[in-house]
């Protein structure tokens, strides 16, 4: 027999920005609460289109697009605090930005330097890991840090909907319900994993339905909706703070760019399908619903995005004029001391030419 | 006869494959409707169907898993790895199953499966997508550790590799999967595995190498020919079961050697080539042998990635050296 139930999804605004479910959370009225949420999905956008455009032009080494998924991150960050610790994909640049990543860090990273993942913001997050699935067992970890160490914050582990076919995944879903850690395992959930759709990953009706067999929290949430995002993430992040365990939330999204620069995704979706999801469009809908409220207008709008434009180029060109480091570098960090036995292949990289 | 890169040839082989034994399946993420990230499968769903040519679930644990389960039990299976940077889930299959069933049922199970992956530097690849551990692979008993440097080597050893009744772990040089062309007939003839290609003779040196570093390897050669020095360029492609012996007989001819590798230093394969010479070759050398590889450090990330793998000049230096030893 086959046990069917449903996770329904949550959802505020419709893709006109106009409220199909209520009550809406107090903030929802609340400028000082929208306006950053919308200023940084615009700036990821925008560093989005940058990102693309270096790589392009042989700027930037292979990029990730996060077109049209910025209010996953984004959203979800807001409701972070600095001590609470991000575990991110190569995907969520709008969460890292939130918590004080910077652009130029995100460049140097795709620019093929390390310097990129030293944080000079957010000290205890994670880098970006390009392993899939691999750091759900880290967050499990910090989680367990956390709470060992009696400290009132949560792990926020992203993941996309291909990892969910990992081992990895499975194995960190189950120990985070065994231990009920202050975990959130988010679930972005473009519908592909390159060129393989979500059908062909699993059988299960949703990813949420994972959450049954590991016996913790699930929940369904529209991922292109910023207020149910919100949300739903404010929910997940409270529970887990307050040791009512972990959730895994299934965040519905499209990935409306190929999947890296490397990739021509025409070669296994239509056209037709990626237009069908600009309507869903995260930005556009979180603007409409500003503006029904008379809480934001065309003139901020254009204020906005010339800041916008002015910050991206700062911060590339803040990259671009990073110089290379130095060969010896790649010794650097290898151990807290470079053990003795590693000087003589240290000279030969100097004497190198 | 068709000129094609490396990774043509790949496609090639497995078409060849799967077109003369209906037992032979591909699997891996992204190898059907894609036909690949690099196109190595490309068009092989179109052909053989869906059943057997499967987009996998992502989890590679479960790609190596299942091969060892199909092969077990009557196909061949082919699995594709990504990138090397993502066969780590799988070495537990290749480490505790693969490598043992036959040995651990007395021949009466057995794992005639190909584990396919890209690996390698100098691409500018992401992190993750630049290392080279084949020598992780070929420290274990029971495996075949496959290394082709050439189109039409692609072809006939990979094709070899399918027929061969043991587990076989072909690494694909993504560095060259593009940059030359050959004339290569798909005429189904396998090359031998188990045994070096001697790539060009010499008399003064004894330059070892596979893989993408052949290019680097040859380049040296020429440039040492043009300074009067005579090398002989060994493209080891099977390290695992390691054809010793003819590296023994150049290194008897030349008393010198040089080994080159992209990945790291300490425990490469450089190390255990370099050994069974001292154990059986010492007293025909006339100098140390030398090595040259990357660096004992995390591969670094591309901008640096260059000063990582060994360069033309670091070989022929090498090479130098052990003409200067007295
Ligand atoms: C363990 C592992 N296997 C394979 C890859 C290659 N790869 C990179 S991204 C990707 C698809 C990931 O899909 P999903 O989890 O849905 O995330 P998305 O890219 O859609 O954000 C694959 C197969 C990898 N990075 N790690
Ligand atoms: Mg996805």
């Amino acid at each position: 027999m086959t046990v069917s139930f449903k996770f329904d999804s949550l959802q505020y605004l419709d893709t006109d920005g106009a409220v199909v479910f209520e009550p809406l959370p107090e903030w929802a009225n609340d400028a000082a609460i929208l306006i950053p949420l919308y200023r940084t999905m615009v700036e990821t956008r925008a560093f989005d289109a940058k990102a693309v455009a270096l790589q392009r032009t042989g700027q930037l080494g292979t990029y990730a697009s996060s077109l049209g998924q910025e209010a996953i991150g984004v959203a979800t960050a807001s409701v972070m605090t600095a001590d609470d610790v991000l575990l991110p994909t190569y995907r969520e640049y709008g969460a890292q930005f939130w918590r004080g990543t910077t652009m130029a860090e995100i460049l140097l990273y795709w620019g093929g330097d390390e310097r990129g993942s030293d944080y000079a913001g957010p000290r205890g997050d994670f880098p970006i890991s390009v392993p899939i699935a691999t750091h759900a067992c880290h967050a499990v970890g910090v989680a367990y840090a956390m709470k060992l160490r009696q400290q009132p914050h949560a792990a926020v582990c992203f993941v996309g909907d291909g990892a969910t076919s990992k081992g990895d995944f499975y194995e960190a879903i189950n120990a985070a319900g065994v231990w009920r850690l202050p975990v959130v395992f988010v679930v972005t959930n473009n519908q592909w994993a390159i060129s393989v759709p979500v059908s062909k990953q699993t059988a299960a009706e949703t990813l949420a339905h994972k959450s049954v067999a590991a016996g913790i929290a699930g929940r369904r949430v529209d991922g292109n909706d910023c207020l149910a995002m919100k949300q739903a993430a404010t929910e997940a992040i409270d529970n887990a703070r307050n040791g009512r365990g972990p959730t895994l939330l299934e965040a519905l999204t499209y990935r409306m760019s190929d999947h890296t620069t490397a990739d021509d995704a025409s070669r296994y979706r239509s056209a037709e399908e990626v237009d069908a999801h600009r309507l869903q469009d995260p930005i556009d809908r979180l603007r409409r619903y500003m503006e029904s409220r008379g809480l934001w207008a065309d003139a901020e709008e254009q204020e906005l995005h010339d800041a916008t434009a002015q910050r991206v180029e700062q911060q590339v060109k803040v990259y671009l004029d990073t110089p290379a480091p130095a060969p010896q570098t790649m010794f650097d960090h290898l151990y807290a001391t470079l053990p003795r036995a590693f000087d003589a292949q240290r000279q030969a990289v100097i004497e190198e030419k | 006869m068709p000129e094609v890169t490396l990774v043509e040839a790949v496609n090639t082989a497995l078409a060849r494959a799967m077109g003369t034994d209906e037992n032979v399946v591909v699997l891996g993420e992204d190898v059907g409707v894609n036909g690949g990230v690099f196109r190595a499968t490309a068009g092989l769903q179109e052909r053989f169907g869906e059943a057997r040519v499967i987009d996998t679930p992502l989890a590679e644990n479960l790609i190596a898993g299942t091969a060892v389960g199909m092969a077990a039990h009557g196909l061949k299976p082919i699995a594709e790895i990504q990138f090397m940077g993502f066969i780590y889930p799988a070495l537990d299959q290749l480490l505790s199953h693969a490598s043992r069933l036959r040995t651990r049922t007395r021949g009466r199970l057995t794992c005639p499966l190909v584990l396919r992956a890209p690996f390698g530097g100098g691409i500018h690849a992401p992190e993750h997508h630049s290392e080279s551990t084949e020598a992780l692979f070929a420290h274990i008993p029971g495996l075949r550790v496959v290394i082709p440097s050439s189109p039409a080597r692609a072809y006939g050893l990979l094709l070899a590799s399918i027929h061969d009744p043991d587990p076989v772990v072909f690494l694909e040089p993504k560095r060259i999967y593009r940059i030359v062309k050959q004339d290569v007939a798909d005429d189904g003839h396998a090359l031998p595995l188990d045994v070096c290609f001697v790539l060009r003779s010499g008399t003064d040196v004894t330059l070892v190498t596979w893989g993408a570093m052949t290019h680097e390897t040859i380049q040296a050669a020429d440039a040492l020919s043009s300074a009067g020095i005579s090398a002989e360029v060994i493209d080891v492609a099977t390290i695992k079961p390691l054809d010793i012996e003819t590296i023994l007989e150049s290194v008897e001819k030349t008393g010198r050697c040089v080994i080159v590798h992209e990945a790291a230093r300490s425990g490469g394969w450089g190390a255990e080539i370099s050994a069974q010479i001292m154990e059986r070759g010492l007293l025909s050398l006339l100098a140390p042998v030398q090595r040259v590889t990357g660096y004992d450090t995390v591969m670094p990330l591309f901008r640096l990635e260059d000063r990582y793998m060994p360069s033309v000049d670091r070989i022929v230096q090498a090479a130098h050296a052990t003409l200067g030893f007295e």
